[in-house]
């Protein structure tokens, strides 16, 4: 492999760097209408009358939509993945008649520009009965919809062996409690659409800063009765994802509406206000976890209950709690395991996966939990780790829990966590690392230095589509249903394609995320466009060159095994002369006879349709140190040893991780969404919701380990979540440490200063 | 997001920005660096019907270095504390106040007086203001006044400045003793961001180390900054590091913080006691007390 | 409508202009110069850095009226006329200092201002004078990096201040 593991700079660059990307908002079409959304005030409300008299009248004002223009349009969305314990309930495109959580849409101005129909929206008067709502987990509460007067969205129980014996035969038995609460992707370019609908040719346009173009399409052509053929749905250059623009949003149905409705272009941009409202969250969990264990840190037996908050709506389904219980014994081997959930509804934003998808919360319990065992054995922290590792010889390795798709059983594919433990501890020199600690500590700093591993869940299906094409200039375009929000895949599947057709990546365009360019496609999330759409290129891109060498052959006049390729030429290599440019053959092709002998079109569309979802692994050690007399916690080195299979591109790798890992730390020291007791957001803006800067995260250090995933043709696993995965866990493994006690102080993430300033020691006296 | 429409003036003298507070009245409001007012305005928690841009009144940014007081312009940028010698050599606490005021991008816009005027009561410009005994010139169309900023801060956010006025100059009077030594120390979630507490402490000893005179000041603890009585009860003593300690923890355990998403009442106080000892202590080491 | 006129990026431009128009959508939706983003529209992120006579400041809270009679240097005006990338997007590129790209207009303007006049820059200088702008992508690391070669580079070339 050629560029395969290369450190290649990105063709994305030049046109970032310049200013000259263009995102949604960049998007200016002639005699484009802007929009505006009036969300609901609050979290559960009747709405008796929507009153737009007013905002029609308002000079610049073109329309006004609430949910009685809507028609068959209005009915609820499709839940993707749905599930048999599901008690499901989705949005529609904009309220009917009940608004369920504080943000929820309840109609739209449209203006001639963005400053009108914002002012126009303050004349649009709703009459709202508010109603009392559930902002806790407890039973009890209002109930969200009326046919699920519990709340009660989803009940699920795995289990691997008798954990209830298990229990009562283990020598010791440990109990915790540990929490998880809310946070959001925050990727800083907000959501945004423009469509556009062309009545000449009956085409609907629609440019979506969306991780999932192809499932808007779906969700529109569902919705709005169109034909796939007449809608195209295109994700420009997005500024970043991370789950916030994962899911179809109901916006995503309703600007395509609109502009059908209008007849002329309409765009909508998120303010970071409404972002915060109602872009989707995650993470809030409660647990409750019992270990039953031997005294040399052998867990024998893991059993954990936990509530999930699912908002308001279950778009997907019952994914991130599934997520959480089916991910709980990460990298370990537990003979005897019960995870299970209650996911219920509170008149909040809906959850839905974020960078991690539930797998944080259950690192950060088997982490904890490990701690605490380490702790109550006396056993070093690491070496309980090793000692209940899945082991290279057990692989593949079954969890005996069903994974999150019920395709089967959670089966570590590959991987050699305990080496990845191992290096991430060398590179960091741990055993210096905790001398030097506790020297610090004996003279009153508080520094401490923790460990956490993982598992990660990556390349989910169920397929990712490639479609690879040459035309008659010779340019080679790959089309790819998987997306891009700054994970490169123009550069990384342009490396892919460039070897298996013998060219370099300068030669290959990657187009991704338009619905236009490839018919079928899935989208990013879940750690799986290197993966599923990666390896469907390889094949496309492989496919490819052999109908390029067969038709050389054809046009040449020579077998196949005659024939020599040096960058796009194919030459007869007796006789170089003789020659043939991939220009040459794509024009063959277009005009390809049945005497030539091959179909038409020098092109080639393959699907991967991975077997199972290939787990990525890794292992981090921070060292922190507490200030003791504000309790602000600062990271003071980072390091990581990952294994997520062959790297394309490792320099992109490695600012997956970075990222991951400065997220991880967000959401365990600063990112809190708070709701009050009415559920309004408190946490409501940057002045808040308080991500990390520039002086919030350390440089780290990181070490790959590339353990071939058997499951797809470019032995990869995913990376793009693997970062955030044990932040918080590692986080908590080194603040116990630098308060002194071994595990379990700290069971709650994120740790306010408050929480985290009442565990230090009280100020001395008589020092300044 | 974006404004609700108002109506804009750019006068280029004082007079004429008075002359249109006068005017428009309560309609009206001063627009210095905009750093708070415009995320509000854009969020339109705040609606003026007039905007009365000072930005192009060059008068109102001087700096003047005499020998009995500084006097800073109130529309001196916050950036021009941290690269004005003169400033850091009359007024040290503002100039390293200025590094820990929001972000560079803010402090290039964001004015000395503007902060003042707007009394965020996390911020650092009031404290400093406090702690250095500083008097406010205001100006209306009516008349002329000074303001001591003891007067100045009246309550959350809001301040002695008539609806008509502005704040057009700050006067820093010298500390008449041999030697002088200012700190400020704060703690935020963030590096810029409002102090979750904060303290600023000036104190000045005479030839023999005796201190002459102290001021401690809160900030991020209640609706307004809170000048430390303890700090006072230090006149006509020696400083030592244990007494500065306890007149630290006896100037927090006056305060009556308040609770909000970031920090607990609790919080507050106990992180006011460490910080009203560490500035003491640092202000003093600079004034030359003997450790 | 109050008109404005205004050298951006080198070239004179004018327009009519509301009041409340910020100096942001201005230069977006105007003069079509997008390179310059909005993230949060409150002054808390950074993507929206342009320099205003030559300083960094955030163009959603400054309005295009203010703008008049000033020099803004936008993203867009960094690299050469002839295409040449600036010392610092060229070691964004290398240090692979960006993912998505939404941030990193922010970015390059702050760290452009500041170079001229910190040449010399510790790492910890860059990490405290970049802590107004976010990014959710790259965790920093390789932006500092990026920042520290920059400075490296136009030390070397002399670049003046």
């Amino acid at each position: 492999m050629k560029f395969v593991g290369d450190r290649y700079l990105r063709k994305e660059d030049p046109r970032l760097l310049t200013g000259r990307g263009q995102y949604v908002g960049d998007i200016a079409l002639a005699g484009m209408l802007h929009a505006a959304l009036v969300r609901s005030p609050h979290a559960h409300a009747r709405m008796v009358r929507v009153d737009a008299a007013r905002a029609r009248e308002h000079p610049g004002v073109v329309d006004v939509v609430s949910f009685l223009d809507l028609g068959s349009a209005g009915r609820p969305f499709p839940i993707v993945p749905p599930h048999p314990e599901l008690r499901g309930h989705n949005f529609s495109m904009l309220a009917d008649g009940r608004a369920r959580f504080v943000g929820e849409v309840v109609a739209v101005v449209v203006a001639d520009s963005r400053y009108t129909a914002e002012d126009a929206r303050e004349l649009v008067d709703v009459e709202y009965e508010p109603l009392p709502s559930a902002q806790t987990l407890a039973p009890g509460a209002p109930a969200v919809h009326d046919d699920v007067p519990d709340n009660l969205a989803g009940r699920v129980t795995l289990a691997r062996g008798d954990v209830e014996a298990a229990l009562r035969a283990a020598p010791r038995v440990v109990q915790i409690k540990l929490g998880i609460g809310r946070g959001g992707g925050q990727p800083m370019e907000t959501r945004g659409l423009v469509a556009d609908w062309n009545a000449a040719l009956g085409q609907l346009t629609v440019w979506a800063s969306s991780q999932v173009p192809h499932q808007i399409r779906q969700f529109i052509g569902d919705l709005l009765d169109l034909p796939p053929h007449q809608v195209r749905v295109v994700a420009p250059d997005v500024g970043g994802g991370f789950g916030a623009k994962l899911i179809v949003y109901p916006e995503d149905v309703l600007i395509p509406f609109l502009a059908r409705r209008l007849g002329r272009p309409v765009r909508w941009l998120e303010d970071r206000l409404e972002h915060m409202l109602a872009a989707t969250q995650e993470r809030e969990q409660e647990h409750d976890v019992t270990v039953g264990f031997d005294a040399t840190g052998r867990i024998l037996a893991l059993r954990d209950r936990f509530v999930h908050d699912t908002g308001a709506y279950t778009p997907r389904g019952l994914v991130v709690p599934l997520l959480t219980a089916s991910m709980l014994t990460g990298p370990y081997r537990i003979p005897a395991v019960l995870s299970s959930f209650e996911s219920r509804y509170t008149h909040r934003v809906p959850v839905t996966p974020y960078r991690g998808a539930g797998q944080p919360q259950a690192v950060f319990v088997i982490e904890r939990v490990l701690d605490l065992v380490a702790r109550e054995t006396g056993r070093e922290r690491a070496e309980v780790r090793l000692a209940n590792l899945v082991r290279p010889g057990d692989m593949p390795w079954d969890v005996g829990l069903p994974n999150y798709r019920a395709s089967g059983n959670v089966i570590l594919d590959s991987g050699d966590f305990p080496s990845v433990l191992r290096r991430a501890l060398e590179s960091a020199g741990y055993d210096t690392l905790r001398a030097e600690a506790a020297a610090a500590r004996a003279q009153g700093r508080l520094v401490g230095v923790g460990l956490a591993c993982y598992v990660e869940l990556t390349g989910v299906g169920p397929f990712e589509a490639a479609r690879v094409q040459v035309d008659a200039r010779g340019r080679i375009a790959v089309f790819t249903g998987a997306t891009t929000q700054g994970q490169s895949l123009e550069t990384t599947f342009a490396q892919v394609a460039a070897d298996e057709l013998g060219l370099t990546p300068e030669d290959v365009s990657v187009i991704a995320g338009d619905t236009g360019g490839i018919e079928h496609g899935i989208g990013s999330f879940a750690s799986r466009a290197a993966v599923v759409g990666g390896s469907a290129v390889a094949l496309a891109a492989r496919e490819l060159r052999a109908k390029a060498l067969v038709l050389a052959a054809r046009v040449l006049g020579v077998a196949e095994a005659e024939l020599q390729q040096t960058g796009a030429v194919f030459a007869d290599r007796r006789r170089l002369e003789r020659r043939v440019t991939f220009a040459e053959l794509a024009r063959a092709a277009a005009g390809a006879t049945a005497a030539l002998g091959v179909e038409p079109g020098l092109e080639s569309t393959r699907f991967f349709q991975p077997a199972d979802m290939t787990y990525s692994s890794g292992a981090h050690v921070a060292r922190v140190e507490i200030d003791p007399l504000s309790a602000r916690v600062t990271v003071t080195g980072y390091w990581i040893s990952h294994d997520s299979g062959r790297l394309i591109n490792p320099m992109v790798v490695e600012g997956q991780i970075q990222g991951g890992v400065a997220l991880g730390i967000g959401s365990a020291l600063l990112e809190e969404i708070v709701y009050d007791q009415d559920g309004q957001l408190l946490a409501g803006s940057y002045m808040d919701y308080l991500l990390p800067t520039a002086t919030d995260v350390p440089s780290m250090d990181i070490d790959h380990l590339e353990t071939l995933s058997p499951l797809n043709p470019l032995g990869i696993k995913g990376v793009g979540e693997s970062g955030a995965l044990p932040v918080p866990a590692v986080l908590a493994s080194a603040i116990d440490d630098a308060l002194g006690v071994r595990g379990g102080r700290v069971t709650r993430m994120p740790l306010g200063l408050a929480r985290l300033l009442a565990l230090l020691p009280p100020p001395d006296a008589g020092s300044p | 997001m974006r404004p609700a429409p108002f109506e804009y003036f750019a006068p280029r003298a004082v007079d004429e920005a008075l002359e249109l507070l006068a005017r428009h009245g309560t309609d009206a409001k001063p627009l210095a660096g905009g750093q708070s007012l415009v995320p509000m305005m854009n969020m339109r928690l705040a609606r003026p019907a007039v905007l009365v841009d000072l930005n192009r009144v060059a008068a109102l940014a001087a700096v003047r270095a005499e020998p009995g007081s500084l006097r800073l312009g109130a529309l001196l940028r916050q950036s021009a504390l941290e690269r004005d010698a003169r400033i850091a050599a009359a007024a040290p606490l503002l100039a390293e106040a200025a590094p820990l005021i929001g972000h560079l991008q803010t402090r290039a816009r964001g004015t000395v007086g503007g902060s003042l005027a707007h009394a965020d009561p996390a911020a650092e410009l009031p404290a400093c203001m406090l702690a250095l005994d500083a008097v406010f010139h205001l100006r209306s169309a009516r008349a002329g006044r000074t303001c001591r900023a003891a007067d100045f801060f009246r309550g959350l956010l809001a301040t002695a400045l008539e609806s008509d006025e502005l704040l057009v100059e700050i006067e820093i009077p010298a500390l008449a003793m041999e030697r002088t030594g200012q700190a400020i120390v704060e703690v935020a979630r963030r590096h810029g961001d409002f102090a979750l507490v904060g303290a600023c402490a000036v104190l000045g000893l005479d030839a023999a180390g005796i201190c002459r005179h102290a001021e401690l000041v809160f900030f991020g603890t209640g609706d307004v900054p809170h000048v430390s009585r303890a700090a006072a009860a230090l006149v006509g003593e020696r400083p030592t590091p244990a007494r500065l300690g306890e007149a630290g923890r006896a100037a927090a355990a006056e305060l009556e913080p308040r609770a909000d998403l970031h920090a607990t009442v609790e919080y507050r106080r106990r992180v006011a006691a460490g910080l009203g000892a560490q500035a003491l202590g640092r202000a003093a080491t600079r004034a030359g007390m003997a450790s | 409508m109050h008109a404005v006129r205004l050298t951006v990026n080198g070239a004179e431009r004018q327009a009519r202009v509301i009041p409340r128009l910020l100096l942001a959508d201005l230069l977006r939706e105007e003069f079509g110069l997008t390179g310059t983003h909005l993230g949060c529209e409150h002054g808390a992120c950074g993507a929206c850095t342009v320099l205003v006579d030559g300083e960094p400041v955030r163009s959603c809270l400054l309005f295009a009226v203010q703008a008049d009679e000033c020099r803004v240097d936008t993203v867009e005006g960094l690299a050469g006329a002839d295409g040449a990338l600036h010392p610092l997007q060229e070691a964004f590129r290398a240090r692979h200092a960006l993912q998505c790209g939404f941030c990193t207009p922010g970015m390059l303007m702050t760290l452009t201002a500041y170079l001229r006049e910190r040449p010399s820059p510790t790492e910890a200088d860059i990490r405290e004078i970049l802590s107004g702008n976010l990014c959710r992508c790259t965790g920093y690391q390789n932006i500092v990096q990026a920042g520290l070669d920059a400075a490296a580079a136009l030390r070397a070339a002399g670049v003046p201040r």
